[in-house]
């Protein structure tokens, strides 16, 4: 379980988080929902550690995240994946030796073992026989796609997904969002997806919370959030540029 | 603090003041770098391939560029030591002038000058190009420490190559200087040969080589830190790169200065 309680950051002159509140449930899903620029992605990096708070804290099972000696944080981050907006592929690196990186990193496993696993890894994702293939050479579906091999490779108990269908046609996103809730159900994980894709979020979601000015505006499953009378998420859900979110 | 009601000399304090709070902490930035390089050496060199990957980027694909560029620096000090000798130094010193100016300084310091563009340039786009599309996040996502990674190869295999290209720097102006002091300056190779032998010192060998350690770190360090550093996107990437170069060159200048006093003042003294 994931809970973070009155995080706050300011980055230059904007306060970006400002007392965040907010609770994971093991195995669940959830969906931050939030305008461009609310800080989504900046409250994901502080669940892994990219970045520090000014103030609150970050709990994962039960040990608190800020302020941890780099040696620990390491330790917590073995048990989480991400999912970068832009795949963040090693450009020097094969799709094989990405997805092995973690292995031959943070294991003892012989190269015969990394390999099979890399094998079975891409082949969750829908892309069996591609380890000798450059970053380069890949489309935007399937480097988001090597990004969640890459990202599942240690059977993380956390993932945290940025914006996962940013860019990609509709397609391709079905099939992102469809890999998501397969990989709930494969290996049981918890799982953070931050996105302004409404489709997206009602498909992969057992939860949804709304990010507004640095704030937690809602918090609750999918079905109440299609229902809730809150203006800002009715606003954000219906798409209508009138209402307390402004246009700028 | 400066308000625009400050008259110009204080808003002129205030401005000095900001750009020497800002090199402070720029000095400071690049010591925690480096400082961070030598906690993580030991872990770093447990992944000896990817210093070696370095070391050919950095050494091996800088050789025909260093094979060059010696090879006229040799050739142009013949031309100009005959020019300056004439009527007033004989000739057959021709040969220890060259030696002595390539393997002190020239050699060191125009590899030094011509790999910190090639590979400082390098260093700073890639490690730029993975800051702003957040692969060096995803490497501390993935509880990989970037300067271990990262740093520790790019800067043990600089200051491994460093002074091997030097050494063929070395070697190539001293032929380029004998080629033109026998084809057009009328010197014999006996007595080219003679000059380098009468005034070769081993010291001077070593503190040229030491001189070229200290200058693949400069270079290293710089591509990483201002690569580090980048911000923004392909404009970033430019910037961190044109930074790293004209820093990495204007270090090795300053300490090419600082080290010839440490080395021929107190270590080597004459």
């Amino acid at each position: 379980m994931i809970r973070i309680r009155g995080l706050r950051k300011r980055l230059g002159r904007r306060q970006v988080l400002d007392g965040v509140d907010l609770d994971v449930p093991t195995g669940c899903t959830l969906v931050v929902l939030g305008r461009s620029g609310t800080g989504k992605s900046v409250l994901l990096k502080h669940i892994i550690g990219l970045m520090q708070p000014d103030e609150g804290t970050i709990e994962v099972d039960g040990q608190v995240m800020t302020g941890l000696h780099e040696r620990d944080l390491n330790e917590v981050r073995k048990r989480f994946g991400m999912l970068f907006q832009g795949s963040a592929l090693f450009d020097s690196l094969s799709v094989g030796e990405n997805v092995a990186l973690p292995m031959r990193e943070h294991t003892n496993m012989d190269e015969a073992a990394i390999r099979a696993r890399v094998a079975e890894r891409l082949e969750w994702v829908g892309l069996p026989g591609i380890e000798d293939m450059k970053p380069a050479s890949l489309s935007g579906g399937m480097r988001k796609r090597v990004g969640l091999a890459r990202a599942i490779a240690m059977d993380p108990a956390y993932i945290l997904y940025d914006e996962p269908t940013t860019g990609l046609d509709p397609i391709m996103s079905d099939v992102i969002n469809r890999l998501i809730r397969s990989l709930q159900a494969r290996i049981g994980v918890t799982s953070i997806v931050v996105t302004h894709d409404l489709h997206s979020a009602w498909t992969v979601g057992d939860r949804i919370a709304m990010l507004h000015e640095g704030r937690v505006v809602f918090s609750g499953t999918t079905s109440e959030a299609r229902e809730t009378a809150d203006p800002v998420v009715r606003q954000f859900i219906e798409g209508n540029s009138e209402g307390p979110l402004q246009a700028v | 603090m400066t308000s625009h009601h400050d008259s110009l000399p204080v808003r002129g304090m205030g401005y000095v003041q900001h750009r020497l709070a800002d090199a402070i902490a720029e000095i400071g930035r690049i010591a925690m770098l480096m400082l961070d390089t030598f906690r993580q050496l030991g872990r770093g060199l447990a992944a000896p391939r990817l210093v070696m990957e370095q070391a050919h980027a950095i050494g091996v694909q800088s050789l025909a560029l260093v094979f060059i560029v010696s090879l006229f620096t040799g050739a142009v000090a013949a031309v100009q030591a005959a020019y300056q000798f004439s009527n007033v130094v004989p000739l057959k010193y021709i040969g220890s002038v060259i030696l002595r100016s390539v393997i002190i300084e020239l050699g060191p310091v125009l590899t030094a000058l011509i790999v910190g563009g090639r590979v400082g340039a390098a260093i700073a786009a890639e490690l730029g190009t993975m800051r702003v599309t957040e692969q060096v996040d995803a490497l501390e996502a993935m509880a990989i420490n970037p300067v271990r990674y990262l740093v520790v190869p790019r800067v043990v295999a600089a200051v491994l190559m460093l002074p091997v290209l030097t050494m063929l720097a070395n070697a190539v102006a001293i032929f380029g200087g004998y080629v033109v002091a026998v084809t057009s300056i009328g010197v014999t190779t006996q007595t080219y040969v003679t000059g380098l032998k009468d005034f070769f010192y081993l010291k001077d060998l070593f503190s040229g080589l030491i001189k070229s350690f200290v200058f693949g770190g400069i270079i290293a360090w710089m591509g990483c830190y201002h690569g580090f550093r980048t911000e923004g996107g392909a404009e970033g990437v430019g910037i961190a790169t044109t930074r790293a170069v004209v820093s990495s060159c204007v270090l090795v200048l300053i300490n090419d200065y600082v080290l010839a006093h440490v080395l021929f003042r107190f270590i080597f003294p004459a």
